[in-house]
């Protein structure tokens, strides 16, 4: 009978030459610029040299106050506790109206989740009030709830809700059918079922609604109080901006709307970021 | 001695969109202890959506299924299922999580024991390594194994696996298998295995169900398929049997 002829080849592994390059150390500058972090920081930096630059060319701090009188008038105020207390102030109410939010929109897209009139209401509810401006409910909610936090909570829910339940509904629809049999083949249903399936596999876009849940809030709650500025003596942010326009203290409207920028950024950056570095990139789930 | 699964005159219907589909018709067999029962057949011929009734996820409209003498309802951890799909692993978790879950949730062991079990049970495919490893991160085979090993060390009545094999390359796939019968060969689960390849359902059974397509029907029960051998060509022979009834209507049929 024929046979095949086998060459081993093993001899060379030893006999390699060691000059080949297997593997290469990055340089400095390459790590850093491979940073996210840097990169972005330095557009920052670009940013406020180019603020900084027109506002000294145009030399007129009533209209344009340059980057470093904003930061001066920000650390004075940062430091004789106006701007903490009122960005305190709006964020105690953000933190009411977002959380209420989210327990709303769990109940919600509990109900669609086990009934199909429930996913019914839910689709038609969602399709009708996301369109709808949460500014634009002001007025009415002025008249319900009286100049207070009760209107801001209740713009900052109809802001948050939607996003937050649309998102977290169809990332229960997507939900692959295999883990679904996988939770059933355990025995699990109801709720125990919802909260240890279908929330961790959902967790992509339920942080996604989180998220643009967030930046509706933050916008919102800020224009709200500009349009109905103080409510029970103490104003939030967007009621200091209004207030030292009206005193045409703008280097302090500046350093308002900086400070609206920032908690914004540390949101984003900060909490999102480390929740997202936990959870979904860790379980390589991120859509 | 009474079988372990008992299957009677089964009829399987589901709905789709514009018709009622029968799946399988009037499918009877029984399962004893140990065996290693494969469900062989061509596309449509049901035995998928028969292993999914046995695992409780669709009722018959017809017949009776009962394990270990209670009738199938619901599923239940009693019967294991193991999917064809790599994303059968819940991904948050994960390796030793993966296989604890069932444990801790379903049948309420102490957090310790269930550990020491999955332990045990991923050492025992191999995967010590990356106990501690995301489901992202393993490959097609590595993933299999982490299911067999979540559904080997729940220690149930039957493990119900559909396909598992099927989606993985033709190398990993023939490590797999031999890797199974190795695991049967220790502890002697029982399991009911769907495939679609004769030459994997002689390799892994020894008891084989021919069904033929539109609707299921049973053609023929091979028993002691154990006996042939791939060294001495019975199992080649065995083959061409199994593929010769199996395609024996089709090539009048055309």
């Amino acid at each position: 009978m024929r046979e095949a002829t086998i060459l081993l080849r093993e001899g060379n592994a030893v006999a390699a030459p060691a000059a080949s390059e297997v593997e290469r150390k990055l340089s400095v500058w390459e790590l850093l610029w491979n940073d996210g972090f840097v990169r972005k920081g330095l557009i920052i930096v670009l940013l406020a040299a180019a603020w900084e630059a027109y506002g000294l060319l145009l030399d007129n701090p009533l209209l344009f106050p340059t980057f470093h009188d904003t930061v001066i008038t920000m650390f004075e105020k940062v430091r004789d506790g106006t701007i903490p207390m009122r960005a305190w102030a709006s964020l105690k109410v953000l933190f009411m109206g977002y959380s209420a939010s989210i327990a709303l929109a769990a109940i919600l897209t509990i109900l669609a989740i086990s009934t199909r009139i429930g996913t019914d209401f839910l689709e038609t509810i969602t399709a009708m009030f996301n369109p709808l401006p949460a500014i634009a409910l002001l007025p009415l909610a002025l008249i319900w709830f009286g100049l207070g936090n009760g209107s801001l909570v209740f713009v900052l829910i109809h802001s948050v809700l939607w996003p937050v339940a649309l998102n977290t509904h169809s990332g229960f629809k997507s939900v692959s059918n295999t883990l679904r049999m996988v939770g059933r083949n355990y025995g699990l249903r109801g709720l125990p079922y919802v909260a240890r399936i279908l929330i961790p596999a959902a967790f992509s876009s339920i942080l996604t609604g989180l998220k643009i849940g967030w930046a509706f809030a933050w916008r919102t709650l800020i224009a709200a109080e500009l349009v109905f500025g103080v409510s029970s003596g103490q104003g939030g942010l967007g009621w200091y901006i209004f207030e030292n326009r009206n005193l045409l203290d703008i280097p302090a409207v500046f350093a308002g709307l900086l400070t609206v920028i920032i908690i914004g950024l540390i949101v984003e950056n900060l909490i999102f970021r480390t929740i997202e570095r936990n959870t979904v990139q860790k379980w390589g789930t991120q859509t | 001695m009474a079988p372990l699964l008992d299957v009677s005159d089964v009829t399987l219907r589901y709905k789709t969109s514009s018709a009622v589909i029968t799946a399988t018709e009037r499918v009877s067999f029984t399962v004893d202890r140990s065996d290693r029962f494969v469900l062989l057949g061509p596309s449509g011929c049901g035995k998928s959506t028969l292993l999914k009734a046995v695992g409780g996820y669709l009722q018959p409209s017809e017949g009776k299924m009962r394990i270990d003498g209670r009738e199938i309802v619901e599923p239940g951890a009693d019967r294991m299922m193991i999917f064809q799909e790599f994303d059968q692993l819940l991904p948050w978790k994960t390796v030793l999580e993966n296989v604890m879950f069932p444990l801790l949730t379903a049948r309420r062991l102490p957090r310790k024991e269930a550990e020491a079990k999955a332990r045990a049970y991923i050492e025992k495919v191999g995967l010590t390594r990356v106990v501690d490893g995301y489901p992202h991160t393993l490959s097609g085979g590595m993933k299999q194994r982490v299911a067999i090993a979540r559904g080997m060390a729940m220690e149930p009545d039957i493990l119900l696996m559909d396909e598992p094999f099927a989606a993985l390359d033709a190398m990993t796939r023939r490590t797999c298998q031999d890797e199974l019968l190795l695991l049967w060969s220790e502890t002697k689960f029982t399991v009911l295995f769907v495939t679609h390849s004769i030459a994997e359902a002689i390799k892994i059974g020894n008891r084989i169900l021919l069904l033929s397509p539109h609707p299921g029907r049973v053609k023929a029960e091979v028993a002691d398929v154990d006996r042939v051998s791939s060294e001495d060509g019975s199992a080649a022979r065995l083959e061409k049997q199994i593929h010769d009834l199996l395609f024996a209507d089709a090539a009048t049929a055309h």
